[in-house]
C-alpha cells in the first residue's frame, strides 16, 4: 500500500557525533521523559509479580516494596483451581500448531509471492493485504458457525488452530525478505539446474534466517495471547489454553477464593512469562527495521 | 498486478509450452507453493466474509450439524433490528468515544517517545524492550494487574486518597470506557513506537542540521520537520489503532465485567458475542460484523485518500 512504501526502513542508528551536536549537554529532559515512560510501562509487571507473592493483598504504597512475608501459596492455589500444567500444555499445542503451519506453508507462500510468476499471484497478494485490514474478530460469527456448528470441531485442537493456522503477517515478512535477495542468485541457481524447492531450501532460506526469527516471534504472541477464539471453541476446562482458563477464573470463580487477587496475579505471571522471556532473549530480532518491513501492508 | 487479477486456474495444461505459460504463468510451480495458503485464505477469510454477509440477510439460527432447516431470506430486517437496538447503538458510540481518546493519545505519545528514543541514547535497547513488553503480553494477564490497581481499594485510589472517584474507576459509567481506552493505549504503544522509529530513519538528517544552523529550538524542529516527515507512518498508525479499536473485546469483557456498568463500556464485538453466541442470534450478530467491516474499510480508505492528496 502507499503508506507502506514510504516506510521503507534502514538501519536504526544515527551517527553519534550528530546527536551530541544537536543536543549539547541538554540530554536530561530526554532521559527524564524516557525514564518516566519506562517506569509506567514496567511498573505493572513488577506489581503483578509482587502481588502474586503476597499472602494478603496490600494495596498501600508500602505494599509495593514488601520487606518480607512473601509466599508461593497463590501459585499452588491457582494450580489447584486451573491445573496449570494442562492449561500450559493446551496453550503450547495451540501455539505450536500455528507456528508449524506458518513456517511450512507460510514460507512456501512467501517465496512464491516474492520469486515466482504464476497465475493469480496478484489476487493472492491483494487478499493477503486485505486480511490485515479486516481483522479476525469481525469474522468470528461465521467462523464459529463453520468450525463449531458445521464441522463439529468444538473442544478440539484442530478447531482452535484452524482460523490462525497461517499467519498472514508472517507470510508478508517472508515475502519482503525474499524480495530483497538479488535476482542473480536465483537465475544462476536455475541455470545450474536447481529446482525451485532446492533453491528455496538451500539458498534462499539460510539467507533470511533473521526474518524467520522475527516472523516466528510475531506469530507466537498471536495464539499464545489470544482469548476470544479459544474461549468460543473450548467449553471443556481441560481443553482450555491458559489465557481462557485464567479469564474464566477472573470472571467466575475469583469471588470465592481466599485471596482472589493473589491467585489471579499468580496465573497472570505464569501466562506472561513465556512471551516476556522470549522477547527479552530475542530482542535483537524485534527492532523497528524488522517490524518496518513486516507491517508495510 | 491488475493483469493477473483473476483467480488461479487449475486446468491441466495439455498443449504447447507457450499456452501453458499463458494459462498458469511462467512458473506454474508457484501455484503449488502458494496453494495451501490460498486454500487457507479462501476457507477462513473469503468464505466466512461471504457467509457473514449471507447470514446477515437470513433469519438464521443454530441447528444440529447436518439438520435441514428453513432459513428464509429477510432482506434488511436484521440491519433494521440492529440499528434500532439501543444496546448496539450504545456500543458503537462507546467505540467512537474509545477512538477519540485512544487514537490521538497513541499518535502523540508514540511519536514523542520514539523521537526521544531515536539516536544514540544510553540504555536504548533496554528502554525499547520496556516499551514493547506490554504489547507482547496477553491482555488477560495485563487486565489482571489493572483490576488490582484500579479496584475500589486498589493502589490508584490509595494514592489519590480523597480525590479517588466514587463510584470507583471500573464501575463508574463515565470512567469505565476512558480507562479501557487508556489501557489499550498503554498496551499497544510499544508497537507504534517501533513503527515511528522505523519512519524516523527516513527523515533526512540534513533537515535537522539546517534547522539547527538557523537557530531553531528543538520543539520547532520537532513540529516543523519530524511531524511532517513521518506523516505516512502517522496514517498507518491511525489505521491500525482504529482496527484495534474496532476489535475491542477482551478488555470490556474482563476489565469492566462484560461491558459494565450497564453497557457503558460495551463494544460491538462484545455485543456480537452476546447476541450471536450467548443468545443464539447469529443473524443480527453478523449484521453488526458487516457494519463494522464496512466502517473499518471506510476509515482506511479515507486515510489513504488523505495521504495520496499530496
Amino acid at each position: 500500500m502507499a503508506t507502506a512504501q514510504q516506510l521503507e526502513t534502514t538501519e536504526e542508528s544515527t551517527p553519534p557525533e550528530q546527536m551530541v551536536d544537536r543536543s549539547k549537554g541538554r540530554l536530561w529532559p530526554r532521559y527524564l521523559v524516557l525514564a518516566l515512560g519506562a517506569l509506567i510501562f514496567v511498573f505493572p509487571f513488577y506489581y503483578m509479580l509482587i502481588g502474586s507473592l503476597q499472602k494478603e493483598p496490600d494495596t498501600s504504597l508500602a505494599g509495593a516494596v514488601p520487606t518480607g512475608g512473601l509466599t508461593l501459596d497463590n501459585y499452588s492455589q491457582i494450580n489447584d483451581r486451573l491445573n496449570l500444567v494442562q492449561a500450559l500444555a493446551n496453550s503450547g499445542i495451540f501455539t505450536g500448531g500455528v507456528l508449524l503451519f506458518t513456517v511450512v506453508f507460510g514460507v512456501l507462500a512467501g517465496y512464491a509471492l516474492a520469486r515466482l510468476h504464476f497465475r493469480g499471484q496478484g489476487t493472492l497478494f491483494a487478499v493477503m493485504l486485505l486480511v490485515q485490514i479486516v481483522p479476525f474478530q469481525l469474522l468470528v460469527i461465521p467462523i464459529y458457525v463453520m468450525v463449531v456448528r458445521t464441522y463439529g470441531l468444538a473442544d478440539t485442537y484442530a478447531g482452535m488452530i484452524l482460523p490462525f493456522a497461517i499467519n498472514s503477517t508472517a507470510v508478508f515478512i517472508f515475502r519482503q525478505f525474499f524480495m530483497q535477495l538479488p535476482e542473480d542468485l536465483f537465475s544462476a541457481a536455475r541455470i545450474d539446474g536447481a529446482g525451485e524447492f532446492r533453491i528455496l531450501w538451500s539458498i534462499a532460506l539460510p539467507l533470511v534466517r533473521p526474518a524467520l526469527v522475527t516472523a516466528l516471534l510475531l506469530t507466537f504472541i498471536g495464539p499464545w495471547n489470544e482469548f476470544l477464539w479459544p474461549f468460543l471453541v473450548t467449553k471443556e476446562a481441560d481443553m482450555q489454553p491458559l489465557a481462557v482458563s485464567l479469564a474464566n477464573y477472573i470472571s467466575n470463580i475469583a469471588g470465592r477464593a481466599a485471596n482472589p487477587y493473589g491467585a489471579i496475579l499468580a496465573g497472570a505471571v505464569v501466562l506472561a512469562i513465556p512471551a516476556v522471556v522470549l522477547f527479552v532473549a530475542f530482542q535483537k530480532h524485534f527492532t523497528s527495521s524488522d517490524l518496518g518491513s513486516g507491517v508495510k501492508g | 498486478m491488475k493483469a493477473e487479477a483473476e483467480t488461479a486456474s487449475t486446468d491441466k495444461p495439455s498443449s504447447p509450452r507457450s499456452r501453458r505459460t499463458a494459462i498458469l504463468g511462467r512458473q506454474p510451480l508457484g501455484l503449488v507453493f502458494a496453494a495451501p495458503y490460498a486454500v487457507f485464505l479462501a476457507a477462513v477469510f473469503a468464505y466466512p466474509l461471504g457467509l457473514a454477509v449471507w447470514i446477515s440477510f437470513q433469519d438464521y439460527f443454530f441447528a444440529a450439524p447436518g439438520a435441514q432447516v428453513d432459513r428464509p431470506f429477510v432482506g434488511l430486517e436484521n440491519y433494521k433490528t440492529v440499528l434500532g437496538d439501543p444496546a448496539v447503538r450504545r456500543s458503537f458510540l462507546n467505540v467512537i468515544q474509545f477512538l477519540l481518546i485512544n487514537v490521538p493519545l497513541t499518535v502523540v505519545l508514540s511519536l514523542v517517545l520514539a523521537s526521544a528514543l531515536n539516536g544514540a541514547i544510553r540504555g536504548r535497547a533496554a528502554l525499547r524492550v520496556a516499551y514493547y513488553i506490554p504489547y507482547v503480553t496477553a491482555s488477560v494477564a495485563l487486565v489482571a494487574v489493572w483490576l488490582f490497581l484500579f479496584s475500589s481499594g486498589g493502589m490508584v485510589n490509595q494514592l489519590l486518597g480523597p480525590l479517588a472517584p466514587d463510584p470507583s474507576w471500573l464501575v463508574n459509567s463515565a470512567l469505565a470506557m476512558p480507562v479501557i481506552a487508556i489501557f489499550v493505549t498503554w498496551k499497544q504503544l510499544g508497537f507504534f513506537i517501533l513503527l515511528y522509529l522505523a519512519a524516523l530513519q527516513n527523515v533526512p538528517k540534513e533537515l535537522y542540521e539546517a534547522a539547527a544552523v538557523d537557530g531553531a529550538r528543538r520543539f520547532r524542529s520537532f513540529t516543523n520537520i519530524t511531524v511532517p516527515g513521518v506523516r505516512p507512518a502517522t496514517v498507518l498508525v491511525v489505521i491500525l489503532a482504529t482496527i484495534t479499536g474496532a476489535n475491542l473485546f477482551t478488555e470490556p469483557y474482563l476489565l469492566t465485567n462484560g461491558g459494565g456498568p450497564d453497557g457503558a463500556s460495551s463494544s460491538p464485538v462484545l455485543v456480537m458475542y452476546q447476541k450471536g453466541i450467548e443468545q443464539g442470534n447469529p443473524d443480527t450478530a453478523s449484521a453488526i460484523g458487516v457494519i463494522l467491516v464496512i466502517g473499518v474499510l471506510l476509515i482506511s480508505l479515507v486515510n489513504r485518500k488523505l495521504l495520496e492528496r499530496d
